[in-house]
């Protein structure tokens, strides 16, 4: 299953293309994507999996960009 | 305005002031040189550092954040680095200067940034966030549409946008739906109609029962496909991606090997002169103006085309779509209307049996179990001719007995007592009512009455009026090869073929028949060049995945044609494809504009800087400058009204 996040106050388009390989290498994402443009962060895991991961991200968001707000969308 | 741009702003209101008056204390400095104001160099000393900590604070504070990370090419930091490194260099006015004119154009670049999201928000500003849901007693309250079921009542008011799919079942008005066709045409709507979310209503208040839930409703899945277009990334996407990640480190280790390497070579050993060439460097390290405007651009492009009708479903179907060397088309449905109606009714008057009227009724009967696209065509004239008479439209079934249908032929019944044929040209010469097969097309269906010929009636597929215009425009953009794929004989498919003006037809095919035909097209292309192959989508699945760009007509309301398509054109017109690959070629025009323009300036000032011609200021405009001309050319792409002129 799929879910989108919003990452408000992203700003730097470096950052979230570096941003998304890191949490496409997270431990049970099949896949994610970060649009720069719509702030949307997709997250694409197993249903069972699905809050953990989606809680990791969230988690891996914080530590790594802290002026970044995320929002479930 | 945001907060942080705010802030951005008055940062550099104050440093910037500050600026200015230290460099007015530099100047009296070297006024009063030998005299008593010595305190002025400290002054103004003082100055310079206030402008800079207000400005460079918050880079140097992210640049110390991520080293902490572990990410050391960052840009943040190379700023840091460039700019102390310009002090150490004793050029104190210099290295501020950077500082500030690198935060106006990150805020410029910020600026152009929300300006480009808001652009793309208000191109896909097609789904309402509330609904007014009408309750069993008749009153009504606004919703979250998430909270509308299925089978629900909403009302709609003029001027307002339909939240959810459903059916008209109160009030009349005219709904504009150019948000989800890219057409500027009202469309009436009445009780009973289905309605898509997105469409305006102009004028009537109408109650809608709720058919699809918001997340199921056209206007939802069209923002989802455009968003996931995004995942599916371009080839310049991909080559910018990693690109970037090399290209910093590039400029960085150049920059080290022209301030360690170079003086080595240098007759006069000048350390500080390379070094300040080699700060430069760091200044163009970002990669920026790239990873914003390239996505930018794609982006741009799938959903302005997705306002105009032709909903792309990745990024780099638009890349291909650009590429298209052959563009091949399924007939029924696609450039015909795929209806069949009776167009003539021929009675023989050698025999003279049957009149129009008997000749109508005599096959109509004959056919009436069949559910050939054919018999129905005809069984709808009847029961028409009969109702524009005034006449009972009911069939009489114990008129008919003794039905026996001679496959791949036609039928054999009796009709009040009487022997009837009806069908094609070979049950005809099969029960020698002919003797040999009369010259006419192949959508005719012959009757015989006790041995007698009594006539024909004539079927066709109406030819939609967009498809000369379809293959005019692909010719126009330089598509020479046009071909026609269908079921039919080879006589209609040819007329059918030189009335649009296809190069190129293939009839008699069997839906395998299909594959392998475009198996042999796609071995005749060129390489790097593509095959389009538009279809309904429905019966055409396996063609429309091998085909290099599968695209599905009509989709609004198909699930399944949108499932199997890269592709969906949104409206019955093959004509968009056209609309689709202009779009595509301006958004290639423009990455590619942007591409070169970026790097060529990059590597310009790189190349100038080592030199010495290009300073520090060249090399900020090289960054932050760039990034926001990049910007901007990008959103070109979001306007839909100038596609043509492109």
């Amino acid at each position: 299953m799929k879910r989108m996040l919003k990452l408000e106050g992203l700003d730097c388009a470096d950052c979230a293309a570096k941003l998304e390989n890191r949490i496409k290498a997270l431990d049970g994402v099949v896949n994610a994507g970060i649009n720069f443009i719509t702030l949307k962060c997709s997250v694409e895991a197993l249903d069972k999996d699905m809050e953990d991961v989606l809680e990791k991200v969230v988690k891996l968001i914080n530590a790594e960009h802290p002026e970044i707000k995320v929002k479930r969308a | 305005m945001n907060e942080n741009q705010k802030k951005m702003l008055g940062n550099i209101i104050i440093s910037a002031v500050l600026f200015i008056a230290a460099l007015i204390m530099k100047k009296m400095s070297y006024i009063y040189k030998d005299g008593e104001l010595h305190i002025l160099t400290g002054f103004y000393m003082a100055l310079f550092a206030a402008s800079y900590i207000v400005v460079g604070f918050p880079v140097l504070k992210k640049a110390f954040y991520n080293i902490r990370k572990g990410r050391v090419f960052d840009e943040n930091f190379l700023m840091g680095v460039a700019t102390i490194g310009a002090f150490g260099l004793r050029e104190f006015a210099e290295g501020v200067a950077v500082m500030l004119f690198y935060t106006v154009g990150e805020f410029f670049q910020s600026m152009a940034v929300n300006k480009s999201r808001k652009a793309i928000n208000e191109l896909m500003d097609i789904r309402p966030d509330s609904a007014n849901l009408k309750s069993d007693d008749g009153s009504v309250r606004t919703v979250d549409p998430y909270d509308v079921n299925i089978g629900d009542i909403i009302v709609v008011k003029p001027g307002e946008r339909i939240p959810l799919d459903g059916q008209v079942i109160k009030g009349e008005s005219m709904l504009d739906t150019s948000a989800l066709t890219g057409e500027p045409v009202l469309r009436r709507a009445s009780s009973g109609d289905n309605v898509l979310s997105g469409s305006i209503n102009t004028d009537g208040v109408i109650d809608i029962e709720v058919t699809k839930e918001f997340s199921d409703s056209t206007a939802s899945r069209i923002l989802d496909m455009v968003e996931n277009a995004a995942s599916k990334k371009s080839a310049s996407e991909n080559f910018i991606t990693k690109f970037a990640v090399v290209y910093t480190p590039l400029v960085v280790g150049a920059a080290l090997i022209i301030a360690i390497l170079f003086p080595l070579f240098d007759p006069g050993h000048n350390f500080l002169l390379w070094l300040s060439r080699a700060l430069t460097f760091l200044v163009v390290s970002c990669p920026c103006a790239l990873v914003i405007s390239i996505p930018l651009s794609f982006f741009g492009g799938v959903g302005a085309s997705s306002r105009l009708g032709v909903l792309v479903k990745g990024s780099n179907y638009l890349e291909a779509l650009a590429k298209t060397e052959i563009a091949v088309f399924d007939k029924t449905g696609t450039l015909t209307e795929g209806v069949f109606e009776v167009t003539e009714i021929i009675p023989d008057e050698k025999s003279g049996i049957l009149d129009e009227k008997g000749l109508l009724e005599t096959a109509a009967y004959a056919e009436y179990y069949s559910s050939h696209p054919i018999a129905l065509s005809i069984k709808k004239a009847y029961i028409r001719y009969r109702h524009e008479n005034g006449l009972d439209e009911s069939i009489d079934e114990t008129r008919l007995s003794d039905i026996k249908e001679i496959s791949g032929r036609g039928l054999n019944v009796k009709l009040d007592k009487k022997n009837v044929l009806v069908g094609n040209a070979g049950l005809m010469k099969k029960y020698s009512i002919f003797e040999k097969e009369p010259d006419t097309q192949p959508g005719t269906v012959y009757v015989a009455v006790d041995g007698q010929y009594g006539g024909c009636i004539v079927i066709s597929d109406r030819i939609k009026k967009d498809s000369p215009y379809a293959v005019s425009e692909l010719k126009k953009l330089g598509i020479k090869h046009t071909v026609m794929l269908t079921g039919d004989g080879i006589n209609t498919a040819k007329s059918v073929g030189e009335e649009i003006g296809i190069d190129e037809v293939h009839a008699g095919l069997l839906p395998g028949d299909k594959l392998d035909r475009l198996e042999e097209l796609l071995e005749k292309k060129q390489k790097d060049k593509n095959l389009v192959f538009v279809g309904d989508g429905i019966n055409d699945a396996p063609v429309l995945a091998r085909a290099d760009i599968g695209i599905a007509m009509g989709g609004l309301g198909s699930d399944a044609a949108i499932e199997a398509a890269d592709i969906v054109i949104m409206t019955d017109e093959p004509s968009k494809l056209a609309v689709g690959i202009r779009l595509a070629r301006r958004t290639i025009k423009i990455a590619n504009q942007n591409i070169v323009m970026a790097l060529g300036i990059k590597i310009l000032v790189l190349i100038l800087a080592v030199f010495g011609i290009a300073n520090m200021w060249w090399a900020v405009f090289a960054d932050v400058g760039v990034t926001v001309l990049a910007i901007f050319n990008s959103m070109r792409n979001l306007n839909i009204k100038s596609y043509c002129q492109d």
